[in-house]
Protein backbone atom coordinates (compact mmCIF):
# COMPACT_ATOMS: atom_id res chain seq x y z
CA UNK A 1 0.00 0.00 0.00
CA UNK A 2 1.31 3.46 -0.79
CA UNK A 3 2.73 5.37 2.28
CA UNK A 4 -0.19 8.17 3.28
CA UNK A 5 0.07 11.33 2.08
CA UNK A 6 0.32 13.64 5.19
CA UNK A 7 0.77 17.37 4.10
CA UNK A 8 0.87 20.41 6.90
CA UNK A 9 -2.44 22.90 5.37
CA UNK A 10 -5.08 25.61 6.26
CA UNK A 11 -8.39 24.56 6.17
CA UNK A 12 -9.53 26.90 2.96
CA UNK A 13 -6.79 25.04 0.97
CA UNK A 14 -7.57 21.80 2.31
CA UNK A 15 -11.11 22.12 0.86
CA UNK A 16 -9.73 23.13 -3.04
CA UNK A 17 -7.38 19.80 -2.54
CA UNK A 18 -9.89 17.43 -1.72
CA UNK A 19 -12.49 18.81 -4.35
CA UNK A 20 -9.86 18.15 -7.15
CA UNK A 21 -9.43 14.74 -5.86
CA UNK A 22 -12.93 13.93 -5.40
CA UNK A 23 -13.85 14.53 -9.12
CA UNK A 24 -15.24 17.65 -8.59
CA UNK A 25 -16.32 19.17 -12.14
CA UNK A 26 -16.78 22.81 -11.94
CA UNK A 27 -15.97 25.64 -8.72
CA UNK A 28 -17.46 29.08 -9.64
CA UNK A 29 -16.53 31.63 -7.02
CA UNK A 30 -15.81 35.09 -5.89
CA UNK A 31 -13.31 36.17 -3.60
CA UNK A 32 -13.87 37.38 0.09
CA UNK A 33 -11.53 37.11 2.97
CA UNK A 34 -11.20 34.30 5.14
CA UNK A 35 -12.08 32.00 2.22
CA UNK A 36 -10.37 33.45 -0.89
CA UNK A 37 -7.30 30.73 -0.63
CA UNK A 38 -10.15 28.06 -1.87
CA UNK A 39 -10.12 30.05 -5.16
CA UNK A 40 -6.42 30.61 -4.92
CA UNK A 41 -5.58 26.81 -4.18
CA UNK A 42 -7.37 25.86 -7.39
CA UNK A 43 -5.98 28.64 -9.73
CA UNK A 44 -2.35 27.43 -8.25
CA UNK A 45 -3.17 24.00 -8.83
CA UNK A 46 -4.58 24.40 -12.18
CA UNK A 47 -6.82 21.65 -12.40
CA UNK A 48 -8.16 22.42 -15.60
CA UNK A 49 -4.89 21.07 -16.85
CA UNK A 50 -5.00 17.79 -14.93
CA UNK A 51 -8.63 16.41 -13.82
CA UNK A 52 -10.23 18.53 -16.70
CA UNK A 53 -12.29 20.93 -13.75
CA UNK A 54 -13.54 23.93 -14.58
CA UNK A 55 -12.62 26.89 -12.00
CA UNK A 56 -14.12 29.99 -13.02
CA UNK A 57 -13.85 33.65 -10.62
CA UNK A 58 -17.49 34.99 -11.60
CA UNK A 59 -17.96 38.51 -11.65
CA UNK A 60 -20.18 37.83 -8.42
CA UNK A 61 -21.52 35.72 -5.72
CA UNK A 62 -24.80 35.93 -7.57
CA UNK A 63 -23.33 34.62 -11.20
CA UNK A 64 -21.79 32.16 -9.06
CA UNK A 65 -24.54 30.64 -7.73
CA UNK A 66 -26.58 30.13 -10.73
CA UNK A 67 -23.79 29.03 -12.34
CA UNK A 68 -23.45 26.48 -10.08
CA UNK A 69 -27.15 25.86 -10.94
CA UNK A 70 -26.28 25.75 -14.74
CA UNK A 71 -24.13 23.28 -13.98
CA UNK A 72 -25.98 21.06 -11.30
CA UNK A 73 -29.27 20.79 -14.12
CA UNK A 74 -26.81 19.07 -16.28
CA UNK A 75 -25.57 16.59 -13.15
CA UNK A 76 -22.54 17.71 -12.85
CA UNK A 77 -20.62 17.61 -9.58
CA UNK A 78 -20.38 21.08 -8.81
CA UNK A 79 -20.05 24.03 -6.27
CA UNK A 80 -18.95 27.61 -5.12
CA UNK A 81 -17.58 28.83 -1.49
CA UNK A 82 -17.74 32.03 0.10
CA UNK A 83 -18.13 33.88 3.02
CA UNK A 84 -21.53 35.57 5.17
CA UNK A 85 -22.33 38.21 3.33
CA UNK A 86 -21.29 36.42 -0.40
CA UNK A 87 -23.21 33.59 1.08
CA UNK A 88 -26.41 35.84 1.54
CA UNK A 89 -25.89 37.18 -1.85
CA UNK A 90 -26.41 33.50 -3.03
CA UNK A 91 -29.52 33.09 -1.00
CA UNK A 92 -32.03 33.11 -4.00
CA UNK A 93 -29.97 30.86 -5.82
CA UNK A 94 -29.58 28.14 -3.13
CA UNK A 95 -33.76 28.36 -2.83
CA UNK A 96 -34.12 28.18 -6.67
CA UNK A 97 -31.57 24.79 -5.94
CA UNK A 98 -33.44 23.24 -3.56
CA UNK A 99 -36.70 24.06 -5.29
CA UNK A 100 -35.51 22.18 -8.38
CA UNK A 101 -33.61 19.59 -6.59
CA UNK A 102 -30.67 20.08 -7.77
CA UNK A 103 -27.03 18.55 -5.86
CA UNK A 104 -24.10 21.15 -5.46
CA UNK A 105 -21.88 21.79 -2.61
CA UNK A 106 -22.02 25.18 -1.48
CA UNK A 107 -18.99 26.08 1.42
CA UNK A 108 -19.66 28.86 3.89
CA UNK A 109 -16.44 29.98 6.23
CA UNK A 110 -17.79 32.44 8.12
CA UNK A 111 -17.41 35.06 9.54
CA UNK A 112 -18.95 37.82 12.33
CA UNK A 113 -21.74 40.00 11.11
CA UNK A 114 -24.65 41.27 10.86
CA UNK A 115 -23.66 43.41 7.24
CA UNK A 116 -19.79 43.06 6.46
CA UNK A 117 -19.32 43.05 9.96
CA UNK A 118 -15.70 41.39 10.39
CA UNK A 119 -13.39 39.11 8.71
CA UNK A 120 -12.67 37.20 11.63
CA UNK A 121 -14.45 33.80 12.90
CA UNK A 122 -18.12 33.73 13.67
CA UNK A 123 -21.11 31.42 14.20
CA UNK A 124 -23.45 33.41 13.58
CA UNK A 125 -25.14 32.25 10.53
CA UNK A 126 -26.43 28.76 12.03
CA UNK A 127 -29.88 30.38 12.03
CA UNK A 128 -29.46 31.04 8.03
CA UNK A 129 -27.98 27.45 6.98
CA UNK A 130 -30.30 25.30 9.18
CA UNK A 131 -33.74 27.25 9.43
CA UNK A 132 -33.91 28.45 5.45
CA UNK A 133 -32.09 31.63 4.37
CA UNK A 134 -33.84 31.75 1.21
CA UNK A 135 -37.73 31.80 0.67
CA UNK A 136 -39.72 28.89 0.95
CA UNK A 137 -39.96 25.62 2.76
CA UNK A 138 -36.26 23.84 2.23
CA UNK A 139 -33.37 22.57 4.01
CA UNK A 140 -30.33 22.35 3.39
CA UNK A 141 -27.61 19.16 4.46
CA UNK A 142 -24.98 20.91 6.60
CA UNK A 143 -22.09 19.34 7.60
CA UNK A 144 -19.68 21.39 9.91
CA UNK A 145 -16.00 20.45 10.26
CA UNK A 146 -14.36 20.88 13.47
CA UNK A 147 -10.28 20.20 11.89
CA UNK A 148 -8.44 21.01 8.22
CA UNK A 149 -8.85 17.02 8.16
CA UNK A 150 -12.57 17.09 8.06
CA UNK A 151 -12.56 20.23 5.60
CA UNK A 152 -10.90 17.97 3.38
CA UNK A 153 -13.52 14.78 4.19
CA UNK A 154 -16.53 17.12 4.31
CA UNK A 155 -16.24 17.81 0.58
CA UNK A 156 -17.04 14.15 -1.06
CA UNK A 157 -19.29 13.29 1.69
CA UNK A 158 -21.15 16.71 1.05
CA UNK A 159 -21.61 15.62 -2.74
CA UNK A 160 -22.67 12.24 -2.28
CA UNK A 161 -25.36 13.26 0.06
CA UNK A 162 -26.59 15.73 -1.99
CA UNK A 163 -26.64 13.54 -5.30
CA UNK A 164 -28.49 10.54 -2.97
CA UNK A 165 -31.00 13.08 -2.09
CA UNK A 166 -30.49 15.38 -4.98
CA UNK A 167 -30.61 18.49 -2.69
CA UNK A 168 -27.80 21.36 -1.87
CA UNK A 169 -25.21 20.42 0.71
CA UNK A 170 -23.66 22.86 2.47
CA UNK A 171 -19.99 22.82 4.26
CA UNK A 172 -20.61 25.51 7.10
CA UNK A 173 -17.33 26.53 8.41
CA UNK A 174 -15.55 29.63 9.86
CA UNK A 175 -12.78 31.77 9.52
CA UNK A 176 -10.76 30.18 12.11
CA UNK A 177 -11.15 26.22 10.63
CA UNK A 178 -10.73 27.96 7.58
CA UNK A 179 -7.31 29.70 8.54
CA UNK A 180 -5.74 27.64 10.72
CA UNK A 181 -2.89 24.62 9.66
CA UNK A 182 -3.39 21.67 10.60
CA UNK A 183 -2.06 17.79 9.34
CA UNK A 184 -4.35 16.41 6.54
CA UNK A 185 -4.33 13.09 5.26
CA UNK A 186 -5.92 14.09 1.38
CA UNK A 187 -8.28 11.85 0.34
CA UNK A 188 -6.89 9.33 -2.89
CA UNK A 189 -8.05 10.74 -6.36
CA UNK A 190 -11.27 9.62 -7.74
CA UNK A 191 -12.22 10.22 -11.70
CA UNK A 192 -14.59 12.88 -12.37
CA UNK A 193 -18.03 10.54 -13.77
CA UNK A 194 -17.94 10.08 -17.77
CA UNK A 195 -21.02 11.72 -19.57
CA UNK A 196 -22.55 7.78 -20.03
CA UNK A 197 -21.83 8.08 -16.08
CA UNK A 198 -23.64 11.21 -15.59
CA UNK A 199 -26.56 10.35 -17.77
CA UNK A 200 -27.37 6.54 -15.89
CA UNK A 201 -26.76 7.91 -12.10
CA UNK A 202 -29.04 11.13 -12.95
CA UNK A 203 -31.66 10.50 -15.56
CA UNK A 204 -33.63 13.30 -14.10
CA UNK A 205 -30.54 15.88 -15.48
CA UNK A 206 -30.32 17.84 -18.63
CA UNK A 207 -27.58 15.46 -20.58
CA UNK A 208 -29.17 16.14 -23.71
CA UNK A 209 -32.23 13.94 -24.96
CA UNK A 210 -31.23 10.82 -26.72
CA UNK A 211 -33.99 9.25 -28.60
CA UNK A 212 -37.51 9.65 -27.40
CA UNK A 213 -37.27 9.73 -23.82
CA UNK A 214 -39.16 13.01 -22.32
CA UNK A 215 -37.88 15.85 -22.02
CA UNK A 216 -36.03 16.38 -18.51
CA UNK A 217 -37.10 20.04 -17.41
CA UNK A 218 -35.30 21.82 -14.37
CA UNK A 219 -37.46 23.90 -12.62
CA UNK A 220 -38.59 25.54 -9.37
CA UNK A 221 -41.86 27.03 -10.73
CA UNK A 222 -45.25 25.16 -11.20
CA UNK A 223 -47.65 28.05 -11.11
CA UNK A 224 -50.93 25.13 -10.13
CA UNK A 225 -51.16 25.16 -6.32
CA UNK A 226 -52.19 21.46 -6.11
CA UNK A 227 -49.21 20.30 -8.11
CA UNK A 228 -47.10 22.85 -6.06
CA UNK A 229 -48.00 21.26 -3.16
CA UNK A 230 -47.44 17.65 -4.15
CA UNK A 231 -44.10 18.86 -4.74
CA UNK A 232 -43.56 20.24 -1.17
CA UNK A 233 -45.05 16.93 0.30
CA UNK A 234 -42.39 14.80 -1.76
CA UNK A 235 -39.84 16.98 -0.79
CA UNK A 236 -40.88 16.96 2.32
CA UNK A 237 -40.35 13.28 2.35
CA UNK A 238 -36.78 13.33 1.70
CA UNK A 239 -36.25 15.83 4.15
CA UNK A 240 -37.60 13.11 6.62
CA UNK A 241 -36.11 10.45 5.06
CA UNK A 242 -32.90 12.73 5.72
CA UNK A 243 -33.43 12.98 9.04
CA UNK A 244 -33.94 9.45 10.10
CA UNK A 245 -30.94 8.16 8.15
CA UNK A 246 -28.04 11.18 7.90
CA UNK A 247 -27.95 12.47 11.26
CA UNK A 248 -24.09 12.37 12.17
CA UNK A 249 -22.10 13.40 15.57
CA UNK A 250 -19.06 12.90 17.89
CA UNK A 251 -19.42 12.40 21.61
CA UNK A 252 -16.47 13.10 23.88
CA UNK A 253 -16.56 11.95 27.26
CA UNK A 254 -20.16 11.57 28.18
CA UNK A 255 -20.59 8.33 29.57
CA UNK A 256 -20.02 9.76 33.69
CA UNK A 257 -20.97 13.54 32.27
CA UNK A 258 -22.79 15.17 34.80
CA UNK A 259 -22.75 18.31 32.49
CA UNK A 260 -22.99 18.43 28.49
CA UNK A 261 -21.44 21.37 26.09
CA UNK A 262 -23.31 21.11 22.89
CA UNK A 263 -20.57 22.55 20.44
CA UNK A 264 -19.99 22.56 16.81
CA UNK A 265 -17.10 23.85 14.83
CA UNK A 266 -14.12 25.25 16.14
CA UNK A 267 -16.49 25.77 19.50
CA UNK A 268 -16.48 22.09 19.52
CA UNK A 269 -12.31 22.24 20.14
CA UNK A 270 -12.41 25.04 22.06
CA UNK A 271 -14.52 22.82 24.36
CA UNK A 272 -12.76 19.95 24.39
CA UNK A 273 -9.80 22.01 25.99
CA UNK A 274 -12.69 23.67 28.64
CA UNK A 275 -13.60 19.56 29.01
CA UNK A 276 -9.61 19.12 30.10
CA UNK A 277 -9.78 22.30 32.35
CA UNK A 278 -13.12 21.60 33.96
CA UNK A 279 -12.17 17.87 34.86
CA UNK A 280 -8.79 18.80 36.37
CA UNK A 281 -11.39 20.83 38.99
CA UNK A 282 -13.74 17.96 39.21
CA UNK A 283 -16.70 18.92 37.32
CA UNK A 284 -17.82 16.11 35.35
CA UNK A 285 -17.99 17.46 31.57
CA UNK A 286 -18.75 16.11 28.62
CA UNK A 287 -19.47 16.93 24.87
CA UNK A 288 -21.95 16.33 22.17
CA UNK A 289 -20.51 17.86 18.80
CA UNK A 290 -23.15 17.70 15.80
CA UNK A 291 -21.52 17.26 12.83
CA UNK A 292 -24.73 17.13 10.85
CA UNK A 293 -26.36 20.53 12.10
CA UNK A 294 -29.31 19.41 9.81
CA UNK A 295 -30.29 16.27 10.31
CA UNK A 296 -29.75 18.11 13.92
CA UNK A 297 -28.93 15.14 16.19
CA UNK A 298 -31.91 15.78 18.45
CA UNK A 299 -32.79 12.03 19.57
CA UNK A 300 -29.43 12.04 20.89
CA UNK A 301 -29.38 15.38 22.78
CA UNK A 302 -32.44 14.49 24.50
CA UNK A 303 -31.23 10.77 25.59
CA UNK A 304 -28.26 12.37 26.86
CA UNK A 305 -30.66 15.19 28.28
CA UNK A 306 -31.95 12.67 30.85
CA UNK A 307 -28.78 11.85 32.14
CA UNK A 308 -27.18 15.22 32.82
CA UNK A 309 -27.65 18.12 35.17
CA UNK A 310 -27.37 20.77 32.90
CA UNK A 311 -26.35 21.35 29.27
CA UNK A 312 -24.22 24.64 28.06
CA UNK A 313 -24.58 25.39 23.79
CA UNK A 314 -21.46 27.01 23.28
CA UNK A 315 -21.35 28.61 20.01
CA UNK A 316 -19.37 31.79 18.40
CA UNK A 317 -22.92 33.87 18.16
CA UNK A 318 -25.63 35.14 20.19
CA UNK A 319 -27.07 31.85 20.69
CA UNK A 320 -28.68 30.10 18.13
CA UNK A 321 -28.32 26.72 18.10
CA UNK A 322 -29.70 26.47 22.00
CA UNK A 323 -32.94 27.06 20.41
CA UNK A 324 -32.93 23.33 18.87
CA UNK A 325 -30.73 22.00 21.79
CA UNK A 326 -34.27 23.33 24.34
CA UNK A 327 -36.30 21.87 21.79
CA UNK A 328 -34.52 18.70 21.72
CA UNK A 329 -35.00 18.33 25.66
CA UNK A 330 -38.28 19.54 25.67
CA UNK A 331 -36.99 21.95 28.50
CA UNK A 332 -36.85 19.49 30.80
CA UNK A 333 -33.06 19.87 32.01
CA UNK A 334 -31.88 23.34 31.95
CA UNK A 335 -30.01 24.81 28.79
CA UNK A 336 -27.65 27.77 29.03
CA UNK A 337 -25.81 29.59 26.41
CA UNK A 338 -22.44 30.73 26.03
CA UNK A 339 -20.42 32.74 23.33
CA UNK A 340 -18.89 35.46 22.28
CA UNK A 341 -19.72 37.82 19.02
CA UNK A 342 -18.52 39.55 16.50
CA UNK A 343 -15.36 37.83 15.64
CA UNK A 344 -13.96 37.53 19.03
CA UNK A 345 -13.45 33.90 19.86
CA UNK A 346 -14.11 32.42 23.47
CA UNK A 347 -11.13 31.55 25.35
CA UNK A 348 -11.02 28.06 27.33
CA UNK A 349 -10.91 29.55 31.00
CA UNK A 350 -13.64 32.22 30.70
CA UNK A 351 -15.92 29.13 29.04
CA UNK A 352 -15.05 27.38 32.66
CA UNK A 353 -16.00 29.80 34.62
CA UNK A 354 -19.41 29.66 32.95
CA UNK A 355 -19.67 26.26 33.70
CA UNK A 356 -18.49 26.80 37.41
CA UNK A 357 -21.96 29.17 37.58
CA UNK A 358 -23.92 26.40 36.23
CA UNK A 359 -22.70 23.59 38.16
CA UNK A 360 -23.10 25.54 41.43
CA UNK B 1 3.67 16.69 26.19
CA UNK B 2 2.33 19.26 24.65
CA UNK B 3 3.96 22.81 23.95
CA UNK B 4 1.55 25.63 23.15
CA UNK B 5 2.97 29.03 22.03
CA UNK B 6 2.75 32.36 20.86
CA UNK B 7 4.39 34.12 18.74
CA UNK B 8 4.14 37.54 18.38
CA UNK B 9 5.63 40.79 16.31
CA UNK B 10 5.74 43.53 13.48
CA UNK B 11 4.19 42.84 10.31
CA UNK B 12 7.32 41.51 8.55
CA UNK B 13 9.32 40.06 10.72
CA UNK B 14 8.80 37.04 9.82
CA UNK B 15 6.46 36.10 12.81
CA UNK B 16 3.96 34.03 10.78
CA UNK B 17 6.76 31.78 8.89
CA UNK B 18 8.77 31.05 11.64
CA UNK B 19 5.75 29.27 13.27
CA UNK B 20 4.90 27.43 9.97
CA UNK B 21 8.56 26.19 9.69
CA UNK B 22 8.09 24.58 13.48
CA UNK B 23 4.98 23.48 12.96
CA UNK B 24 6.48 22.01 9.78
CA UNK B 25 9.23 20.74 11.82
CA UNK B 26 6.61 18.86 14.17
CA UNK B 27 4.67 17.29 11.05
CA UNK B 28 8.08 15.68 10.65
CA UNK B 29 8.41 14.08 13.61
CA UNK B 30 4.98 12.50 13.57
CA UNK B 31 3.60 14.98 16.16
CA UNK B 32 0.14 16.23 16.24
CA UNK B 33 0.57 20.42 15.15
CA UNK B 34 -1.78 23.33 15.21
CA UNK B 35 -0.88 27.12 13.54
CA UNK B 36 -3.28 29.57 14.07
CA UNK B 37 -2.79 32.97 12.66
CA UNK B 38 -3.99 35.95 13.82
CA UNK B 39 -5.20 36.72 10.23
CA UNK B 40 -7.01 40.35 10.47
CA UNK B 41 -6.11 43.24 8.46
CA UNK B 42 -2.38 42.74 8.78
CA UNK B 43 0.35 44.51 7.22
CA UNK B 44 3.91 45.49 7.12
CA UNK B 45 4.69 47.30 10.50
CA UNK B 46 1.63 46.25 11.93
CA UNK B 47 1.11 43.79 14.62
CA UNK B 48 1.37 39.93 13.70
CA UNK B 49 1.26 36.68 15.71
CA UNK B 50 0.56 33.40 15.03
CA UNK B 51 -0.22 30.19 17.69
CA UNK B 52 1.29 27.28 17.57
CA UNK B 53 0.69 24.17 19.26
CA UNK B 54 2.76 20.69 19.54
CA UNK B 55 2.18 17.82 21.18
CA UNK B 56 1.78 14.03 21.07
CA UNK B 57 -1.94 13.92 21.39
CA UNK B 58 -4.69 15.45 19.52
CA UNK B 59 -4.97 19.16 19.69
CA UNK B 60 -7.79 20.40 20.83
CA UNK B 61 -8.46 24.31 21.53
CA UNK B 62 -6.35 25.70 18.56
CA UNK B 63 -7.30 29.20 20.15
CA UNK B 64 -5.75 29.92 23.64
CA UNK B 65 -6.09 32.32 27.07
CA UNK B 66 -2.15 31.28 28.23
CA UNK B 67 0.93 29.87 26.69
CA UNK B 68 3.57 27.57 27.91
CA UNK B 69 6.23 29.70 25.91
CA UNK B 70 5.65 33.53 24.43
CA UNK B 71 7.94 34.76 21.96
CA UNK B 72 7.66 38.84 21.59
CA UNK B 73 9.70 40.52 18.99
CA UNK B 74 8.30 44.00 20.14
CA UNK B 75 6.70 46.37 22.60
CA UNK B 76 2.73 45.97 21.87
CA UNK B 77 3.81 42.12 21.79
CA UNK B 78 5.57 41.97 25.27
CA UNK B 79 2.87 43.96 27.01
CA UNK B 80 0.25 41.81 25.50
CA UNK B 81 1.27 38.66 25.90
CA UNK B 82 3.58 38.70 28.81
CA UNK B 83 0.93 38.04 31.24
CA UNK B 84 -0.37 35.47 29.32
CA UNK B 85 2.62 32.67 29.99
CA UNK B 86 1.41 30.21 32.34
CA UNK B 87 3.37 30.03 35.85
CA UNK B 88 6.69 29.16 35.57
CA UNK B 89 6.59 29.26 31.50
CA UNK B 90 9.32 31.00 29.26
CA UNK B 91 9.20 34.09 27.92
CA UNK B 92 12.01 34.76 25.23
CA UNK B 93 12.34 38.57 24.18
CA UNK B 94 14.07 40.46 21.36
CA UNK B 95 15.70 43.23 23.24
CA UNK B 96 15.52 46.26 20.03
CA UNK B 97 13.56 48.44 20.66
CA UNK B 98 12.28 47.08 24.13
CA UNK B 99 12.49 50.38 26.44
CA UNK B 100 10.16 48.52 29.38
CA UNK B 101 11.34 44.78 30.01
CA UNK B 102 9.55 42.07 31.47
CA UNK B 103 9.05 41.97 35.11
CA UNK B 104 7.54 39.15 35.92
CA UNK B 105 9.44 36.55 38.97
CA UNK B 106 7.35 33.33 37.94
CA UNK B 107 8.11 32.39 34.87
CA UNK B 108 11.94 32.02 33.07
CA UNK B 109 12.85 35.06 30.55
CA UNK B 110 15.97 35.13 27.90
CA UNK B 111 16.45 37.55 25.89
CA UNK B 112 17.91 37.31 22.20
CA UNK B 113 19.19 40.24 20.94
CA UNK B 114 18.45 38.67 17.06
CA UNK B 115 17.83 41.88 15.61
CA UNK B 116 21.15 43.46 16.40
CA UNK B 117 23.00 40.52 15.53
CA UNK B 118 21.40 39.94 12.24
CA UNK B 119 21.77 43.00 11.45
CA UNK B 120 25.90 42.73 12.34
CA UNK B 121 26.28 39.78 10.53
CA UNK B 122 23.94 40.89 7.49
CA UNK B 123 21.52 38.09 7.86
CA UNK B 124 18.55 40.21 8.63
CA UNK B 125 16.43 37.66 5.88
CA UNK B 126 17.08 34.61 8.30
CA UNK B 127 16.28 36.68 11.92
CA UNK B 128 13.37 35.14 12.68
CA UNK B 129 15.93 31.75 12.55
CA UNK B 130 17.72 33.35 14.89
CA UNK B 131 14.65 33.73 17.15
CA UNK B 132 13.81 29.73 16.42
CA UNK B 133 17.28 28.91 17.07
CA UNK B 134 16.64 30.69 20.79
CA UNK B 135 13.62 28.75 21.53
CA UNK B 136 15.05 25.13 20.33
CA UNK B 137 17.67 26.04 22.60
CA UNK B 138 15.80 26.78 25.53
CA UNK B 139 12.74 24.11 24.52
CA UNK B 140 14.45 21.38 22.07
CA UNK B 141 10.79 20.78 21.12
CA UNK B 142 11.68 19.53 17.61
CA UNK B 143 15.57 18.33 16.67
CA UNK B 144 17.40 20.58 14.03
CA UNK B 145 17.56 18.01 11.67
CA UNK B 146 13.38 17.94 11.52
CA UNK B 147 13.79 21.84 10.98
CA UNK B 148 16.04 21.20 7.76
CA UNK B 149 14.09 18.42 6.54
CA UNK B 150 10.72 21.02 7.11
CA UNK B 151 12.93 23.42 5.24
CA UNK B 152 13.28 20.88 2.34
CA UNK B 153 10.20 20.15 1.59
CA UNK B 154 8.69 23.67 1.73
CA UNK B 155 11.30 25.40 0.14
CA UNK B 156 11.00 25.46 -3.46
CA UNK B 157 13.74 23.58 -5.26
CA UNK B 158 15.70 27.21 -6.30
CA UNK B 159 15.50 28.48 -3.11
CA UNK B 160 17.85 25.00 -1.26
CA UNK B 161 20.94 26.93 -1.69
CA UNK B 162 19.86 29.38 1.41
CA UNK B 163 19.04 25.94 3.68
CA UNK B 164 23.03 26.35 4.93
CA UNK B 165 22.06 30.22 6.06
CA UNK B 166 18.92 29.10 7.84
CA UNK B 167 20.79 26.44 9.73
CA UNK B 168 23.91 29.01 10.46
CA UNK B 169 20.93 31.22 11.86
CA UNK B 170 19.41 28.75 13.95
CA UNK B 171 23.07 27.70 15.52
CA UNK B 172 23.38 31.58 16.10
CA UNK B 173 20.22 31.69 18.21
CA UNK B 174 20.85 29.33 20.00
CA UNK B 175 24.63 30.53 20.74
CA UNK B 176 23.64 34.06 21.51
CA UNK B 177 20.04 33.66 23.81
CA UNK B 178 20.59 34.63 27.48
CA UNK B 179 18.44 33.74 30.64
CA UNK B 180 17.70 36.93 32.52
Amino acid sequence: MAEKEITLMKGNEAIAHAAIRCGCDGYFGYPITPQSEVLETLAAEKPWETTGMVVLQAESEVASINMVYGGAASGKRVMTSSSSPGISLMQEGISYMAGAELPALIVNVSRGGPGLGTIQPSQADYFQTVKGGGHGDYRLITLAPASVQEMADFVDLAFELAFRYRNPAMILSDGAIGQMMEKVVLPPFKPRRTEEEIAKECPWATTGRIGMRKPNIITSLELRSEEMEIINLRIQAKYREIEEKEVRFEEYMTDDAEYLIVAFGSAARIAKKVIAIAREQGMKVGLLRPITLWPFPTRRIAELGKKVKGILSLEINAGQMVEDIRLAVECKVPVQWYGRLGGIIPEPEEVVEQLKKMTL
Amino acid sequence: MTHEIIISGFGGQGVLSMGKILAYSGLMEDKEVTWMPAYGPEQRGGTANVTVIVSDEPVSSPILSSYDTAIVLNQPSLEKFEPKVKPGGTLIYDGYGINVPPTRKDIHVYRIDAMDKAAEMNMIKVFNMIVLGGLLKVHPIVSIESVLKALRKTLPERHHHLIPMNEEAIRLGMDIIREQ
